[in-house]
């Protein structure tokens, strides 16, 4: 076991597709049993942030730890055996199209491990049980709302009670109440499996409510981070503009554009 | 000058963009072999894929084999009874089958009827992240999605073939035997004393292997390779049908270059 008290460590962290810069030394390290947020603008890297603690990308320069190990430097059965202990919600869900929501909660049970059925069928039931979904079992995906279908994968990411689990915005699209349901499920599922959680978000209201620290992404680096009240209180202008929704500031409402009246043709003599 | 530099650069581009993408396909390829060994274990993962690909095919497949017999056996006897060799109707409706449409035809008739499916649904999976959600889960989406896939459609493929010809060859008897009256004896006795086993049902059983391998290679292929959007999924299937039909008849035309030679 790693002395660190950090389940993640991203440490000094660059990414970048071809010459496109997505990650710029990004530098955090995540607790065991918290519940963090990593937040920021679309487009500022945070679900690039995920994929690499998640060994789906490598970065290009740096090292992301997960439980003291090198994710990058893994092998394929070792990432594999590491991905077990990890669980991730996408963004809608992700389910299987083609199995029902029992089938998609034992899909990892059936493949990783040797259980029986009986018991496969106990353990399928009680996660769905602990989303409030156990009576929607036998229903296919296509007749699920959006929030259900959330329910049922975050059902499906705890099936082997994983260490880490990462929700890639798990509140977009849901109606309120649907998304203080998530919201409530990521906590209550995070301390009774004494996992660690992070959730990649633009909501503010409903993360700030929810989780113990918060990292501020801004164009590929973290600005600022602390617990939901030092990030209200923050004066770094992008985490201010973004907490209280203002439309200008440091992320500028237009986008990068050639001369306003160049572009509109005007010329002098008119 | 620089529309001629233009146009060969744009060739040159085109030629070796093709090239990138058969060797990525060919890796893609060996990929999905070393993979099989889970699904050939778990063979109940390729029998549920061979319920959509194989037997959701059936009806179509079974009854154009019957319409093609038919017809070959009205065009057939239209030509024979000239020269006066009617009774050798039931030898070219086999002969044609076993050889030719059966393999052709129904390879056809599977690119776009089970290529097109499996290449949308396994496009619409990665669009939708089920593959990226599986890999996190641990589990190879090439092991457990395209492997199957890619067996189930070998496996079918050339039943789907046999059954093609010999409905085909029971639409030549409906048409020839039974509404025009050629004598049903001379339909039976000559077709079983010309077709040859090793000569035609087999070279027509390996022309149906190979078509299979073909087709759902570039269906599995175009599916995971597709871009993931609406757009992108569509145009993966269209590249399915067009891609392998074309590859049926090009790899028809070369077997049956080693194959039959009059001999």
């Amino acid at each position: 076991m790693p002395a660190t008290d950090n389940l993640v460590e991203v440490e000094n962290v660059n990414f970048a597709y071809d010459s496109r810069h997505i990650l710029k030394g990004v530098n955090l390290g995540i607790r065991r049993g918290q519940v963090v947020a990593i937040m920021g603008p679309s487009g500022c890297g945070k679900t690039t942030l995920l994929r690499l603690i998640g060994g789906a990308l490598r970065p290009t320069q740096g090292e992301v730890r997960v439980n003291g190990e090198a994710v990058a430097k893994l092998g394929h059965d070792e990432l594999f055996a590491l991905r077990r202990k990890m669980g991730m919600l996408f963004q809608f869900g992700a389910l299987f199209t083609d199995l029902s929501c029992y089938d998609n909660v034992a899909f990892q049970m059936r493949e990783h491990t040797d259980m029986p059925e009986e018991l496969i069928d106990d353990l399928v039931l009680m996660k769905l049980q602990a989303v409030g979904l156990r009576g929607a079992h036998r229903l296919m995906p296509s007749e699920l709302s959006g929030g259900m279908a959330r329910r049922v994968a975050l059902a499906r990411t705890t099936a082997l009670d994983p260490m880490l689990i990462m929700y890639d915005e798990p509140f977009a699209g849901l109606d309120p109440v649907s998304m203080g349901v998530i919201g409530h499920l990521i906590r209550r599922l995070n301390d009774s499996l004494g996992a660690t959680s992070i959730i990649v978000t633009h909501d503010v209201a409903e993360a700030l409510g929810l989780v113990d620290h918060v990292f501020f992404m801004s164009e590929g680096a973290i600005v600022t981070q602390g617990t939901p009240d030092e990030l209200r209180a923050s004066d770094k202008p992008p985490a201010h503009q973004f907490v209280y929704g203002e439309t200008d500031g440091p992320m500028p409402f237009h986008y990068p554009a050639d001369d306003y009246a160049r572009d509109l043709h005007a010329t002098e003599g008119r | 000058m620089t529309a001629l530099i233009d146009f060969l650069e744009n060739l040159g581009g085109r030629a070796t963009g093709s090239v990138h993408r058969l060797g990525f396909a060919s890796r893609f390829l060996l990929l999905t072999l070393r993979n099989s060994g889970m699904c050939l274990r778990r063979f109940s993962l390729v029998a549920r894929e061979i319920y959509f690909a194989g037997v959701l095919s059936l009806i179509i497949i079974l009854v154009s084999g019957l319409f093609v017999g038919m017809v070959l056996g009205l065009q057939g006897y239209d030509t024979l009874v000239r020269y006066g060799s009617s009774s050798a109707l039931g030898v070219l409706v086999a002969l044609s089958l076993v050889r030719e449409l059966g393999p052709v035809v129904a390879g056809l008739l599977f690119a776009s009827r089970a290529g097109s499916a499996i290449t949308a649904e396994i496009g619409l999976m990665k669009a939708t992240e089920q593959l990226a959600a599986m890999e996190m889960m641990a589990v190879d989406p090439i092991a457990r999605v395209i492997a199957p896939r890619f067996w189930a459609g070998v496996i079918s493929m050339p039943l789907l073939a046999a059954m093609f010809s010999a409905m085909g060859v029971f639409g030549g008897y409906l048409v020839g035997v039974q509404l025009i009256g050629v004598d049903e004896g001379s339909f039976w006795s000559q077709m079983q004393a010309a077709v040859d086993f090793q000569e035609d049902i087999l070279n027509g059983v390996i022309k149906s292997v190979v078509f299979g391998v073909a087709v759902t290679w570039i269906a599995v292929f175009e599916g995971y390779d597709a871009p993931p959007t609406a757009e992108g999924v569509s145009g993966a299937t269209t590249r399915t049908v067009v891609t392998s039909s074309l590859s049926i008849l090009a790899l028809d035309f070369m077997l049956t270059a080693f194959m039959f030679r009059g001999a």
